[in-house]
């Protein structure tokens, strides 16, 4: 029969427990000679904590997974110098999924069976999400995503998927209704590319405005090989109050200056998402057009005047300026709004392997693990949490959080209004602790 | 070919599809897992074979047909709750009429003109996925249920989730395809294939009714690509409008080139040389693709005709 780990230290003989002191000995003299190590030397197991990140190295995403790469290395960092997990030393492990879904896959397949990983993170794009979740539940491998997409709280995934460290966009959606409604207007136009997440935006805005009091007067869906927009324009009714926008994809930089043609200095107000502007420079001359106009910010992308102390070290350890932009480089802009849930996603993973006092990585280890996670119900602001507090609700595997309505002044974007985290919570669609392992 | 060079032939296939079923006992589980989806992806690589190596009409379209079969066996599990066994069927068959009704319109252009004409039509099967979004999810695609992915046969539970039974299944769809192909290209039909693809004029001129038997191999290419389609869904659990873009069209016909076009084995030497490729380098450098790239060029350079057409040219002529 194969021995378990436990039973193999049990068997101790005098030879081995000679070399066992001998070693031991050697270690601390090796551990008093290395500062930063000396801390995993009183671990139960000095084996790294190994974390597959699932990155968008390369596709449609590689502008978001740069700055994931780099908010998770200064995490890490953190992470290590604090101790590492459970007095063991993270290491991530990454594999580039292309930001293809089929390649997401495989990529859960190679962590899970050749890295042989305690737990993959990392991952935005939804469609790789979705793809990659039946590989994670088949190999019992958590998947602790960072994507926003609804797709886990819907309940439509499987036990091992969890996203504690970012909102999802249907709590998004629905927190920024009041404020749109009691600040720009009742009657609105939405401009969404046609497909699974312009379809979101359709159909949670169009929830929440109503319960506001207000109405969508026209739905203009761009299709997603469309280049120019001129031609859609037409439709926005003359009675709209507000134009919503969320246009993913390349094609923001036409559509923000064909609408600035389409209406000149005569516009309604104008609401959008943040997501088609994540590292693009505001000051960019075909963006103009947007001065006075309002986005949703997961996290805000300019330094504001009452910064919190865990914002400013969040932008020093990762190195991102005031503006949101690289220290070494101001054009290199960051994807801010979105990649802190990679920081807090590594804390939440911290947080919950030294809650279940997590292992060797057995199968037991990793439900263990997956219970802690799902049994921690907020998140305080701090170091940890910089975007701010989070309540989690164990039972959907998602994080609800604060959300920011900023207006582009001088080409930044100042924060305008601040939602509770009340403002996104709906009522639970699933239930996954009742789903079986 | 000589009836003794067709022995030969017919062992070495046999030979393979052995090595591949011992191999499962070998491989590390990685690779174990990475050979059934190679297995599933070279099944549409075969398919795209008959049309392009066989026939020599190139497509640009041949996702589309995969994508069928993906779409007809992932929602009528997801949204109708039917059994793995009939969703198959039914992916098969979506394949068959999809490739029959494009084919009827398509084969009125040759040459770049179908290419155009193919690419076009996969646009439409892309955009539709996209387009029904209600039923399809487009690009964030569905998650087949697991509950749905086991089914009975003769009494006995199949479990697509165990990847044991996920590897045989892919291996018995290898191997069956390899053996269609195979009475395919030696039956009439596919000697007539071939002499269309080297002279379709001259072909007409003797007798054949080129359009049908161009009709012919289409929905053969068709229908095949549909069945590695359904069974990477029913398999995998994702269905997604990601496998109807033009990239898997393009994949079909790399592993077909670097492979060996015409030749039986190619598309899955060609799918297992690009996966590991791919997998490798990547691992290296976010530039994996221009190695990708670089591999082939070296392949038009001194493989012209893939890997195993190469070989047979120069050293085994009776290579399948």
């Amino acid at each position: 029969m194969k021995k378990t780990p436990k039973e193999r230290k049990l068997q101790i003989t005098r030879r081995s427990a000679l070399a066992g002191i001998g070693a031991v000995a050697g270690a601390g003299a090796a551990a008093s000679a290395a500062p930063g190590f000396v801390r995993y030397a009183q671990a139960a197991s000095s084996e790294p904590i190994r974390l597959g990140m699932q990155l968008h190295r390369t596709g449609i995403g590689a502008s978001y997974g740069r700055w994931y790469d780099r908010v998770t290395t200064a995490a890490a960092k953190l992470i290590n110098e604090d101790g590492g997990i459970n007095g063991r030393p993270l290491e991530i492990v990454i594999e580039d999924d292309g930001t293809d879904p089929k390649r997401g896959a495989e990529v859960v397949e190679k962590f899970a069976t050749q890295h042989k990983v305690d737990a993959t993170f990392g991952t935005l794009f939804s469609h790789v999400v979705i793809g990659s979740s039946p590989r994670a539940g088949e190999l019992k491998m958590p998947y602790i995503v960072v994507s926003e997409g609804h797709h886990v709280a819907s309940g439509r995934l499987n036990r091992y998927v969890l996203q504690p460290g970012i909102t999802d966009v249907k709590s998004q959606v629905s927190s920024m209704a009041p404020w749109v409604a009691s600040n720009l207007g009742k009657k609105v136009t939405m401009i969404y590319p046609d497909f699974a997440f312009g379809h979101d935006h359709r159909d949670y805005f169009s929830a929440a405005i109503a319960a506001q009091g207000g109405e969508v007067l026209e739905l203009i869906p761009i299709p997603p090989t469309e280049s120019s927009f001129t031609r859609y324009f037409p439709r926005i009714p003359s009675a709209t109050d507000v134009l919503y926008h969320v246009m993913v994809g390349p094609g923001v930089l036409t559509f923000v200056k064909e609408l600035g043609q389409h209406f000149g200095s005569n516009r309604p107000e104008i609401f959008g998402f943040i997501d088609s502007l994540e590292a693009v420079d505001l000051a960019t001359p075909q963006l103009e057009f947007l001065e006075g106009t309002h986005f949703w910010e997961g996290n805000p992308r300019y330094a504001q005047a009452n910064q919190s102390a865990h914002d400013k070290f969040y932008r020093e350890s990762v190195g991102v300026d005031d503006n949101g932009a690289s220290v070494n480089d101001a054009k290199d802009v960051s994807t801010y709004s979105h990649m802190f849930g990679c920081w807090e996603t590594l804390f939440v993973i911290k947080q919950a392997m030294e809650l279940s006092g997590y292992g060797d990585g057995s199968a037991a280890d990793k439900q263990a693990f997956i219970e802690a996670m799902e049994s921690l119900e907020s998140f305080d602001e701090g170091r940890d949490h910089p975007q701010g507090a989070k309540i989690f609700n164990g039972k959907i595997h998602q994080a609800f959080g604060h959300q920011n309505i900023s207006r582009v002044e001088n080409g930044r974007l100042n924060v305008v209004h601040r939602t509770s985290i009340e403002d996104g919570m709906y009522e639970p669609e699933a239930d996954y602790t009742q789903m079986s392992f | 070919m000589s009836g003794a060079d067709r022995t030969k032939a017919v062992l070495l296939l046999c030979a393979v599809i052995a090595v591949l079923f011992v191999l499962q006992f070998l491989l590390p589980e990685y690779h174990h897992l990475s050979m059934t989806r190679i297995m599933v992806l070279a099944v549409f690589a075969m398919g795209y074979n008959v049309l392009f190596g066989y026939t020599g009409l190139l497509s640009l379209g041949h996702a589309m047909f995969f994508a069928a079969g993906l779409y007809a066996a992932g929602l009528t599990v997801y949204h109708l709750e039917w059994s793995v066994p009939l969703a198959f069927a039914t992916g098969v068959a979506a394949g068959a009429v999809s490739s029959l009704v494009i084919g009827v319109v398509a084969l009125r252009t040759t040459g770049v003109s179908f290419m155009i004409v193919t690419m076009m039509f996969a646009q439409v099967a892309y955009l539709a996925t996209l387009y029904f979004t209600t039923y399809t999810r487009g690009d964030e695609g569905l998650v087949l249920p697991t509950a749905a992915r086991s089914f009975d046969v003769f009494g006995v539970a199949v479990d697509l989730t165990n990847p044991v039974v996920r590897y045989n299944i892919a291996l018995a769809l290898l191997a069956a395809t390899i053996a269609i192909i195979y009475k395919v290209v030696h039956s009439e039909t596919g000697r007539a294939l071939i002499a269309i693809r080297e002279n379709e004029p001259r072909t007409q001129m003797l007798g054949y009714n080129t359009f049908a038997i161009k009709l012919k191999a289409l929905v053969i290419s068709g229908t095949l690509s549909a069945a590695s389609g359904a069974a990477y869904v029913l398999l995998f659990a994702y269905v997604g409008s990601t496998f109807a873009t033009i990239q898997y069209s393009i994949d079909a016909l790399l592993y077909t080139l670097l492979g060996g076009a015409g030749t039986l084995l190619g598309p899955l030497a060609g799918a297992l040389m690009m996966f590991y490729v791919i997998d490798i380098a990547s691992e290296y450098t976010v530039a994996y693709l221009l190695i990708a790239g670089l591999v082939l060029i070296v392949l038009v350079l001194f493989f012209q005709k893939g890997v195993l057409g190469t070989i047979r040219e120069r050293w085994i002529r009776w290579l399948p």
